[in-house]
């Protein structure tokens, strides 16, 4: 199966409260996935500020990392992309804004820029921290798509790196795929006999996909196929918020135009309100 | 799926007992159905073609079981505004077209409507229709049908004109007061039949006697009018007091019926009265018969589900039907409905049968009906407007909340001054502004109206149990979408509903979902809802709304239990903090955490040097499914020496939890009342028997009991699972202050030693 590791890993900088949170998690993704960190700020290049990042990432060069300033004057969006692309990132780390007195995250605009603009592949940051805080449970997509092989056999690539012990693949089953109305009893139990139906045919494929992804990946970590019935790409984010995972994969939207915003479907729902981490499969 | 049956055979075998059924409910649609179309000013055979079309044509085509069809009680108000407004011819327009809307709404699937309404905003329609009949029928009944109620104006401003319906209201003394000074004494007879067949309506259902209560009480009284008046004619050769004017007009007969069709216009067909007459039919028809179908569906025996839209399409045809040959709106309807299963109906062919008997009736005594008179069948008609007019439920609305109240009065009058519509829109425009204000946030619901905010799967592991979960709010104005979930579960599976997630549930939402609650426990599953403990009401009523209250951040906005705390810290000479504190790794080595998630403590008390501290906590325990947040008050104790590390608790409290992880009480020896009421363990089982001497026994034995537990450097005290009031503060933490220094002077003794 096709596989893409990280070994180039982008972050843009500002230098934020969370400047440190930021720059301690993704030093300690780019230490685990044995990648390069490439640390993105727009603006002037300064010895204050350069020293101040070197001095946060002090204890994790001590651990050999290994790592690349970018300066450079722009619109934000432009040079985050841009960097990126230029320096191959297979990775960029974005962080999200809390909603003000409630307990929200939700990407800021020139984040959702960059996230519907992107080459690579992309890892939305709720509560960075600088402490390490183990990731147990990811939920991934497990929708009928092209991508899907690819966004499931990365969450196995990353929950094995991270040593998660739980996966959770989850298909959306909609409303339209069980096509029957309930309206009595006879619908009733029509209904619910196809939706067992889809329950099996999705289990069958999301099993094919599974068995497809190198055994080395699968080790110590349980699979948990999970058919949920709502809204495509909306109900995934609730469903990761009732299970409280720690991560979130999805894949990316195929395209985006003005209409794609105005209705928001699949990956926009998840962008206004972040259940957890979303790491975008690209 | 269970075995296919021989349907027609099992069908056959409960005819007679549907046959049954249909005959008793006949006999209260009859003279319910001639009361009816007189108070909405039709004539009298309109209300019987409405309970004979609907009976057939939708036990026919329609989509549930038990229910029975007829001329509804909701209707009488707007049937009389369309009647006086538009004249009769044309108001049998406006009821073929709100049938065709009615047949448009089944086919459009929008058998969900009446949920997008609030249920108290329902109920305040309600009374108003039953005050609509009230101030109708109570004159009639009272031999005094051309009084047009006292209409009344402060200054130049009229609160209510001549003929309205809260004139009428106002007027119910005087037509009262008037029965005594009648000059024609025919009219004095009426008014006593009237007042002797609500004394029937009022104590029928209290006698207890199987003969008497063979015959409903509607039909009693039919039964007696006619009675009475042949005894005068035929046995005292009279002629009937009661005065000709009251009685009951010309009914036609059967032959009549079918041969003299009434004349339909659609001539107003471009006026706007037309038209929002046919709107008021439509929403009313189809939220009484949605309402009852939904209410019958509970009474069924056989639990079966209706299917609505088929009924609502039925009904609208119904309604086409009636109206071509004369009738009235065809609806659902709650009484006669619960009459058929009391009776033991079965299926819908029940509802076909009480059609055949009303046929039945008129063709054999269309002239012996002429003889009831009208202030007796009225009488039927005060004692059902009263009944939805009932102040019972204003108490009952005002138990499950003083909001619901605003809601329920603003419909009413709204509906008593202008008209149905614009009172029930008033009702909803009321309940989202009173929503808005108590949660004092607009965006909460304009940002999250349209999403999807219901999630629902079936748990994976071995409980196969169905989990939905409610994010943002959840009201009226979006109940449908978990309703829709919910409809998709079959009823005798197990169901958890979790709010947590959810900031806002509404009154309708929670009376909603008992409803599921109680039909899930009747057919055989279990209906669950969590989620909502951290969620406030202002009400102890079940239904009341609910939600999340946020702790209060800033000092001037403190609930008065934070306020009473601050006094505390001042009169103990304690600092007091409210805000919420996520230091809570001082806490993590107690045993009673080991398997809990501590969120935040918040309202602490401290003193100078910080090793006393009491403080609220909220922390969570299990998983998901079982996820429960507790908040608890708590005492911290640090200690300048160490301790063996032990757990105390009153005994037979804790055994049970602690049972697994291979602890045993410790005894102490000498103290067999203490080892009897309180139970300690702890790893180091010497150094805890040592450390438990005559002093520290006696302390534990003479005050009240906490859950004690020591990390070893610390102490940890509280009481219940749940919050502490002001009292139990004060005593906790005076039990906190000297339980340290009975420990501190133990450890005095021991370094002088």
């Amino acid at each position: 199966m096709h596989q893409k590791p990280f070994h180039i890993i982008g972050i843009g900088v500002a230098f934020s409260p969370n400047l440190k949170a930021n720059i301690h998690e993704s030093a300690r993704l780019a230490l685990l996935f044995k990648a390069t960190l490439v640390l993105i700020h727009v603006g002037e290049q300064s010895d204050q500020k350069k020293q101040e990042l070197e001095e946060i990432l002090q204890p994790f060069t001590a651990q050999n990392l290994s790592y690349e300033l970018v300066f450079k004057t722009g619109d934000p969006v432009d040079v985050i992309l841009s960097t990126s692309e230029e320096k191959k990132v297979d990775l960029l780390i974005l962080g999200a804004v809390q909603r003000e007195n409630f307990l929200k995250y939700y990407v800021g605009s020139i984040a959702r820029k960059i996230t519907r603009k992107a080459n690579c592949s992309i890892l939305l940051m709720i509560k960075p921290s600088v402490e390490r805080i183990t990731c147990e449970h990811i939920v991934v997509n497990g929708l009928q798509d092209q991508k899907t092989e690819q966004a499931i056999s990365s969450a196995f690539y990353v929950g094995h790196t991270l040593g998660a012990s739980k996966i959770s693949i989850v298909e959306e089953i909609s409303q339209q795929e069980v096509a029957i109305n309930v309206d009595d009893d006879k619908s009733l139990r029509k209904a619910t006999i196809v939706k067992e139906r889809i329950k099996l045919r999705e289990e069958t494929r999301i099993k094919k996909i599974v068995n497809e992804i190198p055994k080395k990946y699968l080790e110590a970590i349980t699979i948990n196929s999970q058919p949920i019935f709502g809204k495509r790409g909306y109900s995934i984010g609730h469903y990761a918020q009732v299970v409280r995972a720690d991560l979130l994969v999805m894949n990316a939207p195929t395209k985006m135009t003005f209409w794609d915003r105005l209705f928001p479907h699949d990956i926009e729902h998840i962008l206004t309100e972040l259940p957890t981490d979303v790491l975008i499969i690209q | 799926m269970s075995p296919k049956k021989n349907t027609f055979k099992d069908f056959l075998k409960t005819v007679p007992k549907n046959i049954f059924s249909g005959f008793v409910v006949s006999l209260i649609a009859l003279p319910l159905g001639l009361g009816l179309a007189m108070t909405s000013g039709a004539p009298p055979i309109a209300g019987i073609i409405a309970a004979v079309v609907g009976g057939i044509v939708v036990s026919l085509l329609g989509g549930s079981y038990v229910t029975i069809t007829g001329p509804g009680n909701g209707l009488v108000g707007v049937l009389l505004i369309a009647i006086s407004s538009l004249g009769i011819n044309d108001a049998y327009g406006a009821i073929i077209c709100s049938g065709v809307l009615l047949l448009i709404l089944g086919f459009l699937r929008l058998g969900k409507l009446a949920d997008f309404f609030p249920s108290s905003a329902i109920q305040g329609m309600l009374a108003a229709i039953g005050l609509i009949i009230l101030a109708k029928s109570t004159h009639i009944m009272f031999a005094n049908p051309e009084f047009q109620g006292i209409p009344l104006s402060i200054g130049s401003f009229t609160l209510f004109e001549e003929g309205s319906v809260l004139a009428l209201l106002f007027g119910i003394p005087k037509t009262i007061i008037g029965t005594f000074s009648y000059e024609n004494s025919g009219l004095t007879y009426a008014a006593l039949a009237g007042i002797f067949s609500l004394i029937i309506m009022v104590f029928y259902p209290k006698i207890r006697n199987k003969y008497l209560q063979l015959v409903p009480a509607p039909m009693w009284i039919v039964i007696i009018s006619i009675a009475f008046s042949y005894y005068y004619e035929m046995v005292l050769n009279l002629p009937n007091p009661i005065a000709e004017s009251a009685m009951i007009p010309a009914i036609p007969s059967f032959n009549e019926v079918i041969t003299d069709l009434p004349e339909i216009s659609f001539l107003k067909i471009g006026q706007f009265g037309f038209w929002s007459s046919v709107f008021a039919l439509t929403l009313i028809s189809s939220i009484e018969s949605l309402l009852s179908i939904k209410a019958v569906d509970k009474l069924d025996p056989e639990k079966r589900r209706s299917n609505v839209n088929k009924d609502l399409k039925a009904l609208g045809l119904a309604t086409i039907g009636s109206g071509f040959l004369g009738g009235l709106n065809v609806v659902t309807v709650i009484a006669r409905s619960s009459v058929n299963v009391n009776n033991g109906g079965s299926n819908r062919s029940a509802n076909f049968f009480h059609a055949f008997f009303l046929i039945l009736f008129i063709l054999l005594f269309s002239t012996q009906l002429t003889r009831i008179p009208l202030p007796a069948l009225m009488a039927i008609l005060v004692y059902t407007g009263y009944k939805l007019a009932s102040p019972n439920i204003v108490t009952k609305i005002f138990s499950i909340g003083k909001e619901q109240l605003i809601i329920f009065f603003v419909t009413l009058l709204t509906t008593l001054k202008v008209g149905l519509i614009t009172g029930i829109s008033a009702g909803v425009f009321t309940t989202l502004i009173i929503h808005i204000i108590i949660n004092k946030n607009f965006s909460l619901f304009f940002r999250n109206l349209m999403k999807p905010n219901v999630l629902m799967f079936k748990e994976q592991d071995t409980s196969n149990d169905y989990f939905l979960s409610v994010k943002h709010f959840c009201s009226f104005l979006n109940y449908y979408k978990l309703k829709d979930k919910l409809d998709a579960i079959p009823e005798n599976t197990d169901v958890i509903v979790d709010f947590s997630m959810c900031e806002f549930v509404d009154h309708t939402v929670m009376e909603n979902l008992n409803n599921y609650q109680e039909l899930f426990a009747k057919r055989g599953g279990h209906f669950e809802v969590i989620g909502l403990d951290m969620h406030g009401t202002d009400s102890k009523h079940p239904f009341a709304l609910r939600r999340i209250l946020p702790i209060p951040s800033l000092l001037s906005n403190l609930t008065r239990r934070q306020k009473t705390i601050e006094e505390l810290a001042l009169d103990y000479e304690l600092s007091y903090e409210s805000n919420r504190n996520k230091k809570i790794h001082f806490l993590e080595d107690f045993l009673f955490f080991r398997t809990k998630k501590i969120n935040h403590t918040y309202n602490q008390l401290s003193d100078d040097s910080n090793s006393i501290r009491l403080f609220d906590l909220e922390f969570s325990e299990g998983e998901f499914i079982a996820k429960e947040v507790v908040r608890t008050t708590m005492m911290y104790v640090e200690l300048n020496h160490e301790i063996p590390e032990f757990t105390l608790d009153r005994e037979g409290f804790l055994e049970k939890v602690y049972a697994f992880a291979g602890f045993e009480d410790i005894p102490i020896e000498n103290h067999t009342d203490f080892s009897y009421r309180f139970y300690l363990l702890g790893e180091d089982v010497k150094a805890i028997q040592a450390f438990f001497n005559d002093e520290l026994v006696h302390f534990f034995e003479s005050n009240p009991y906490y859950h004690v537990e020591s990390n070893g450097k610390a102490l940890l005290i509280f009481g219940k699972e749940r919050l502490a009031n002001i009292k139990e503060i004060k005593v906790i933490f005076d039990f906190g202050k000297r339980l340290k220094k009975v420990v501190q002077q133990k450890n005095i003794l021991k370094s002088t030693l």
